[in-house]
């Protein structure tokens, strides 16, 4: 499966769910796939869509959020899976996108060619983790998921290989205030 | 508590030994949310998400984990103007303290300076004033600020 189809699928399965997502490519697709004010694109800053997206899950414990990440990301903090055990927020989902690659600079190797990423989030506490690689079950395990109590976990395996698609063209204080327009009045 | 009475509400952060007073408060009071980061880093992200949540974050942090935290700051708060109140403790300063500490203590301030980030070292007589200045710098500007703790200004 491609990442951009997976994105696509699941921006498909969600309804008013917030989104938090990793920089590079990932935000991008997300952006050109269907732009919405739920989505916090983080532009900057690699690692920390997860823990943004535990603050947000902790401060609003009656909004669903959606992490949406990579292998790059996730590997450069895993503690933060740690802190989301520790704390245990039921309304937290994380899909990590992972293609053994920094494709956002060139397609350089990452190590989780060799890691079980679904068994260190269940390690670390996720009550539901579960690995996909196909889009059939990437969907069936989401849907599962958006009614079970969290965190949550999904390690989906995706092709090498990127579509082009523009950089986020919203000013960082724009996606800002925009996302917690949403979160606080919503 | 100083930080309460002016609106702040959750805290994040890695422990130090200046901190630990106020984290082992915060940890076993049952009116706060603290939660404990692996890392610097890590500590402001929480604090970016919570703050977009509704809260009013602090991330609490020795001067070491301000260098874990450039990218954090520079990519993230600087540049999305996230008003979070940093609370950095002076591990080094003047020189005095283990080797590991010295040149951090040292570059602390300038690190802080060459980022443009408003910063206050707390001093024991202002500190009511300087928590309240504070507050109002994060509303009225949107931008964060360091208030910089040396071991011995709070008891």
């Amino acid at each position: 499966m491609r990442r951009y189809e997976a994105i696509k699928a699941i921006v498909d399965s969600l309804d008013d769910e917030f989104i938090v997502a990793c920089n590079g490519l990932i935000s991008r697709e997300l952006f050109s796939i269907k732009d919405r004010a739920r989505n916090f694109y983080m532009l900057g800053s690699m690692g920390l869509a997860s823990a943004i997206g535990l603050g947000v899950a902790l401060a609003k414990p009656d909004k669903k959020i959606i992490v949406l990440d990579g292998d790059g990301n996730i590997l450069m903090s895993l503690g933060t899976l740690a802190t989301i055990g520790k704390f245990s927020p039921k309304n937290l989902i994380q899909l990590v996108l992972d293609n053994e690659c920094y494709e956002s600079t060139g397609g350089q190797d990452t190590a989780s060619l060799v890691t079980k990423l679904d068994v260190i989030a269940s390690s670390c506490g996720f009550k539901n983790s579960e690995f996909v690689d196909s889009l059939n079950d990437l969907k069936k395990v989401l849907r599962a998921f958006l009614n079970l109590n969290g965190p949550s976990f999904i390690h989906v395996k995706v092709d090498r290989g990127k579509v082009s698609v523009p950089r986020v063209s919203i000013s960082p204080v724009d996606i800002k205030n925009r996302f917690m327009r949403e979160l606080v009045e919503a | 508590m100083l930080l309460k009475e002016n609106g702040f509400d959750f805290y994040t952060g890695v422990p130090c030994s200046i901190l630990s007073d106020i984290i082992n408060y915060l940890s076993k009071s049952d009116r706060f949310v603290y939660v404990p980061a692996t890392r610097e880093d890590e500590a402001l992200g929480i604090a970016v998400g919570a703050y977009m949540g509704g809260k009013r974050p602090v991330v609490l942090m020795q001067n070491s984990g301000l260098g874990k935290s450039i990218d954090a700051l520079t990519s993230l708060i600087l540049l999305y103007r996230f008003p979070i109140l940093l609370i950095i403790s002076w591990r080094g300063y003047l020189g005095k303290d283990a080797p590991e500490h010295l040149l951090m203590g040292k570059y602390t301030l300038d690190f802080l300076k060459v980022m443009n980030l408003p910063t206050k070292i707390l001093s024991r007589g202002i500190l009511k004033e300087q928590v309240a200045d504070s507050a109002r710098v994060l509303k009225e500007r949107e931008i964060p600020v360091a208030l910089i703790l040396k071991r011995g200004v709070i008891e």
